[in-house]
């Protein structure tokens, strides 16, 4: 899905009619190749299988957002996991107090409020740079899972246990024994595509384009009538919205939303697949998550061959984690997306320079 | 009134291992104008190294001071290995490497230790002294957390001021191109004063760890206290990260004392996002104010 987004170049001149028309064209053509391949997917595999769909799903769907905020806009957020808490405990609290309203709307509200929430600490993160937005949102990713045990609080969010949801069943008219985690995979599946959609489009117009020159050069993008405050608080509003939806999606896939979900090693993680994926690039994003949801059962599997305790296996991926955004630093700083790109050039042919895109 | 004063005690003890904490990452952020995010994670480690020490029967001077060399030996090799090739690029690179770092030493402490928070014992009481007919919130223990963190303050302020190789890392920190053409060896005092910053940061993991426990993740809330600390005093300057440490530790004792406890990260961001607002360079810092 929208696997060019990571080739991006910067330019700032406008696109003619006719090539802005033939990359919406380009983006829809694998919004329909990925939904269907999605669809043949679901039917065809188990309900454990469905399940690991839905929750590559919505982590996709978060870290896309954290994709467009460090990649396009240049800014690092380690609070991505604390957005997708605003976005499960108001989806959990909307499925327990309003129970009449649809899915589709309790998940749009659930990322429209996260989307704000993300817009007042845009606000005040358009005035801080790297490491300084780096330890304020750790410290918003630390501190907002213990709010849910706050004494004045804690009757509204259930304290350290969290919320727990009545399960939504998948819609009469599919059948009676339609399974529901493939229901909850096509929720889910849905909400990605059309997510990516939404964010390719958006990285390849005007919006991605303020974002990259003002992450390449702030003078500079400000010199060319770019808002710099603006569009960076706009990227934080996007990435919280991704957030949002996808915290929305993992309550109603879990039926709950508790703080242990959105630790602080849920940040790391997704700033994990961004970087493994490739700064900036959509696609990267997914195999990233794909990568992410799989990675835990594989080191169970390699535990039980090997004999190895719990604690090993359990903590073996997260190690990986940390090599690997180390090693993809130093040595690929391009990620997945940028080794396959770059090898897809190398393949077609040396017709221009490679460049290496994100950072 | 007795308890705002028990509040204010126990805030100055919090507040001086923050200002450990700050002051480890005012070292690295001098040198080489990099956020060590990774410090509560070698902290973390020092302090299991300790914990094993004692766990095993040795005592609790030993530990502290394997603790503190093993917390010069990671400093250095974490400078060296993995620091060195992302200087001079963008400064994400540097987060991104420090954030990696933390990743792997909590996973690696999760693997031998497994998650469980163990407990560590303090080298003195930690019952509160007798003040007349009640007991204060302030311990001996208390008493050895703030004056261990001022004997190290002072001795980094004597090695800073008085001798050649404080002078050497204080030069290659101000003006490496021209320390260089003095023949100062740029890139070993940045070892040295990352190697320093980890030791600093293994001793405020010690005094921290009897209140926090030890715990792959037990050290993230204090690696924001005393990131906060390092940014109210500046960032670059280690007298700013100690009054940074102080003013933040009552300022957060006394939240936790009259609002919860479960809000208090969240209140040291207010905090940091206020300064930042206020004040960007911090108190006692010397960057110049970024606007957009």
């Amino acid at each position: 899905m929208a696997a060019e987004a990571g080739a991006d170049s910067i330019d700032l001149g406008r696109p003619g009619r006719r090539s802005r028309w033939a990359t919406l064209r380009k983006h829809l053509a694998w919004t329909v190749v990925g939904g269907l391949a999605l669809y043949l997917l679901t039917i065809s595999v188990d309900p454990y299988r469905n399940l690991q769909i839905a929750t590559i799903a919505y982590t996709a769907i978060a870290a896309a957002g954290l994709t467009v905020l460090t990649g396009s806009s240049g800014q690092i957020s380690l609070g991505q996991g604390a957005f997708m808490a605003v976005g499960a405990y108001t989806t959990a609290l909307l499925l327990i107090h309003r129970e009449d309203w649809p899915l589709g709307v309790v998940l749009i509200v659930s990322t429209l409020f996260t989307a704000v929430a993300g817009a007042l600490v845009g606000a005040a993160a358009a005035r801080l740079r790297g490491p300084y937005l780096a330890g304020a949102t750790l410290a918003f990713a630390v501190g907002l899972p213990a709010l849910a045990d706050y004494r004045g609080l804690r009757e509204q969010l259930g304290g350290g246990n969290g919320l727990s949801v009545a399960t939504k069943p998948p819609p009469l008219r599919l059948g009676e024994t339609f399974p529901l985690e493939r229901w909850q995979a096509w929720i889910c599946g849905l909400c990605l595509v059309l997510t990516l959609l939404l964010l390719a489009n958006l990285q390849s117009g005007r919006i991605g384009r303020h974002m990259r020159a003002v992450r390449d050069d702030e003078v500079a993008a400000s010199l060319a009538g770019v808002s710099v405050a603006r569009t960076q608080i706009l990227a934080f509003v996007i990435s919280a919205a991704c957030a949002g939806l996808a915290g929305g999606l993992l309550a109603f896939v879990n039926s709950l939303a508790a703080p242990g979900a959105f630790q602080l090693t849920v940040s790391f993680q997704l700033l994990a697949v961004v970087v493994i994926g490739g700064l900036g690039s959509l696609a990267g994003a997914v195999y990233g998550s794909i990568l992410l949801v799989l990675l835990p059962g594989w080191s169970a599997d390699l535990a039980q061959q090997l004999d190895l305790s719990r604690d090993i296996y359990a903590n073996l991926p997260l190690a990986l984690y940390g090599v690997v955004l180390v090693a993809v630093i130093l040595g690929f700083p391009a990620g997945l997306q940028g080794a396959l790109v770059r090898l897809a050039r190398l393949l077609r042919g040396p017709s221009r320079p490679p460049t290496i895109t994100g950072r | 009134m007795s308890r705002f004063v028990d509040l204010t005690l126990a805030g100055t003890a919090n507040g001086m291992v923050y200002a450990a904490l700050a002051l480890s990452l005012v070292l690295i952020w001098r040198s080489t104008r990099v956020v060590n995010f990774a410090q509560g994670g070698m902290a973390m480690i020092t302090t299991f190294i300790a914990y094993s020490i004692v766990h095993r029967g040795g005592s609790y001077w030993l530990a502290l001071l394997v603790a503190v060399l093993a917390g010069l030996l990671i400093g250095a090799v974490a400078e060296r290995v993995l620091i060195r090739p992302v200087e001079n690029k963008p400064p994400l690179n540097a987060v991104i490497v420090t954030l990696g770092l933390l990743v792997f030493l909590q996973a690696l402490a999760g693997m031998i230790y497994g998650g469980t928070p163990r407990s560590f014992s303090p080298a003195f009481d930690i019952r509160g002294y007798q003040a007349g007919d009640r007991r204060l919130l302030f311990s001996p223990a208390d008493l050895f957390t703030v004056l261990a963190v001022l004997v190290v303050m002072a001795g980094l302020a004597v090695l800073f001021r008085r001798s050649a190789l404080g002078l050497r890392m204080r030069a290659a920190a101000f003006a490496p191109e021209v320390a260089r053409l003095l023949g100062v060896r740029v890139a070993r005092t940045l070892t040295i004063g990352w190697a320093l910053a980890a030791a600093v940061g293994a001793l405020a993991g010690i005094l921290v760890a009897p209140s926090t426990f030890v715990g792959p993740n037990q050290f993230d809330a204090t690696l924001v206290f005393g990131f906060t600390a390092a940014v109210i005093g500046g960032l670059d300057s280690p007298l700013g990260a100690v009054v940074g440490g102080l003013l933040l530790g009552l300022a957060l004792s006394y939240l936790s004392g009259y609002a919860g406890s479960n809000v208090v990260t969240l209140g040291a961001l207010v905090v940091l996002i206020a300064v930042l607002m206020v004040r960007p360079a911090g108190l006692f810092g010397s960057t110049g104010e970024r606007r957009v």
